[in-house]
């Protein structure tokens, strides 16, 4: 007998990104969803991946989500709490961190992602927070993977400020800006996952949520987006969504 | 031995205004907020900021008007508040000036200054705005001599011009505070959990303020001589404040304070709501006993201590609190 397994998009978005965290992978997680996806992502198919967050906790094993990348959660049976000295350079400058996991209020269609401002930069219509780490993850980790609710003014066809530089222009652009690795490898949103044409790095629909249609996506989405190779995403399985809900976010922090 | 206690009060008061500063934790953790209260009471005014990942240390002070110039990487408290609600209308309104660098850029423009030396090299920014665009003008910076000159400089490696670098400039501050879990009456300091910048930020600065969880005795300290992070020398005075970075965490002593951050954020945005909130907890308190009292007292700081089997309260609601 068959079941159908319930979840919601935030969930399904989730599952899918902490997918793409391999077993063994050093992965420099940012603050928000990333914290939620990487411990996820430890507790179900990773469990030696090594997280690092940029305050200074490396190789951590959260009993309990943080609510920040600075939390005291992210230190208890850490195997080093350290700082953001050792953490950038040793660690990320020095090409030892496999997958940065970052989130971001705009993405554009090459990952590029403001998370500085809207409108002029001069005098901003809306300001957000600012780089924090996501800058130096995006220009060091060896790949990154990006996490976001999925809305067109979220993906708009031009973002006015990158504040963490994906494929830039595409092509050859990111190398021939002086970055000397990296780029991102995969946009996961609460509609589908996204991925990256091997030369242009131009993003295209990977996979589109159950229940949404390739054709859905693309209208809510603020530039064009291939879909010729889009397929329906995988489920969560029924473990996965246990542990994301009762081990993971019980207090249903970021869980909608 | 020379004893560099002082009270919390006798701390600010040697603070004036237009000083630079740096606070020294993290987002949600150790920012010493019971000085920069002190501060907001002697209604301090231009102060020129230095941080990466300052949370709301910097938007309250920014919000009551002492700020004047910052340069920084990220401003909010994350999860209980992804954009610092103050930090935004400021700039909003054009009303602090500012300069937008990464995490990464600037540790190490603190590490630059507190190794002597006029700026250090990174691989990080290239193709991002943070690179490419300036916020202040050439005429801010050349206002302030404290303000570097230019944001940074992209140039060849002199041993392979096929290898860019980007050049910071380092950091030099009038003023370092810190808080921290445990400090001596000479000034050797003890950090539990993430260090973040704050050696880094100390070594750059004229005068290093410390703010201590606990003062315990030198010898005791020298028992584990490889946990001390900041030799005594570096340090000019240090205060016992108990509590002293609520509502934010310290590792191993108390975790962050949910319900305060929630009653903040709810009227941050808003002036009027935001005034009230100086007025009940930082005006109308004269010291940190009346402000623990203002916030609850004993019964609202119990269920904050830190379980010692994992360095915070495993069981605190961050969500849907009563």
């Amino acid at each position: 007998m068959s079941t159908t397994v319930q979840y919601s998009l935030t969930e399904l978005m989730t599952v899918a990104a902490a997918r793409e965290i391999k077993d063994g992978e050093v992965v420099f997680a940012g603050t928000g969803l990333p914290m939620l996806g990487v411990m996820l992502a430890q507790q179900t198919h990773a469990p030696n991946c090594v997280i690092i967050f940029e305050a200074g906790a490396i190789a951590s094993r959260m009993a309990h989500l943080p609510m920040s990348v600075g939390d005291p959660r992210t230190v208890r049976g850490a195997a080093m709490a350290a700082g953001l000295s050792e953490v950038f350079t040793y660690c990320l400058q020095a090409g030892r961190v496999d997958v940065g996991f970052i989130s971001g209020a705009q993405i554009d269609r090459y990952g590029n992602i403001n998370s500085t401002s809207i409108g002029d930069y001069h005098n901003p219509k809306v300001r957000f927070p600012g780089s924090g780490g996501s800058c130096d993850i995006a220009c060091l980790a060896k790949r990154t993977v990006i996490i976001a609710a999925h809305e067109k003014r979220r993906l708009p066809e031009k973002i006015d400020y990158i504040t963490s530089p994906g494929w830039l222009e595409g092509g050859d652009s990111r190398h021939k800006a002086g970055l000397v690795r990296g780029g991102p490898a995969v946009v996961v949103t609460t509609k589908g996952v996204m991925r990256f044409h091997d030369t242009s790095h131009e993003m295209y629909l990977a996979s589109y949520h159950p229940g949404l249609s390739a054709k859905a996506v693309a209208d809510d989405t603020g530039f064009v987006l291939p879909t010729e190779h889009a397929t329906e995403t995988a489920i969560p399985t029924a473990e996965e969504l246990r542990i994301l809900r009762d081990v993971v976010d019980p207090e249903r922090v970021f869980l909608k | 031995m020379t004893s560099k206690l002082i009270s919390l009060k006798e701390a600010a008061a040697l603070i004036p205004n237009g000083a630079s500063i740096s606070f020294g934790g993290f987002t949600s953790q150790r920012h010493p907020m019971a000085l920069i209260y002190a501060l907001i009471r002697l209604r301090r005014r231009d102060l020129y900021l230095f941080g990466h990942s300052p949370g709301g240390d910097w938007d309250i002070l920014i919000g009551a008007g002492c700020v004047k110039r910052v340069e920084l990487a990220y401003e909010a408290d994350e999860a209980f508040g992804t954009i610092g609600p103050r930090w935004r209308l400021a700039i909003q309104r054009g009303a602090v000036e500012w300069e937008d660098y990464s995490n990464f850029a600037m540790v190490t423009r603190f590490q630059a200054g507190a190794m002597g030396v006029p700026f250090l090299p990174m691989r990080s920014l290239f193709g991002s705005d943070v690179l490419a665009r300036e916020a202040l003008s050439d005429e801010q910076r050349a206002a302030d001599p404290r303000t570097a000159s230019k944001k940074l400089h992209v140039m060849e490696s002199p041993f392979d011009p096929a290898e860019k670098v980007v050049l910071l400039p380092a950091i030099h501050t009038e003023f370092c505070v810190l808080h921290v879990q445990k400090a001596a009456e000479n000034g050797l300091v003890r950090i539990e959990g993430q260090s973040f910048a704050d050696v880094q930020q100390a070594l750059c600065a004229d005068t290093v303020i410390i703010t201590a969880e606990e003062i315990v005795s030198e010898e005791e300290l020298r028992q584990d001589p490889e946990r001390n992070l900041l030799p005594f020398f570096a340090v000019s005075h240090v205060a016992h404040v108990p509590f002293g970075a609520h509502p934010y965490a310290v590792y191993n002593y108390y975790d962050y304070d949910p319900r305060q951050l929630k009653i903040y954020h709810e009227g941050a945005e808003d002036d009027a709501q935001f005034e009230q909130y100086l007025a009940q907890f930082v005006y109308g308190v004269n010291d940190q006993a009346e402000y623990l009292a203002a916030v609850g007292g004993a019964a609202r700081l119990d269920g904050l201590k830190a379980d010692p089997n994992f360095g915070y309260s495993p069981n605190l609601k961050r969500r849907r609190l009563d």
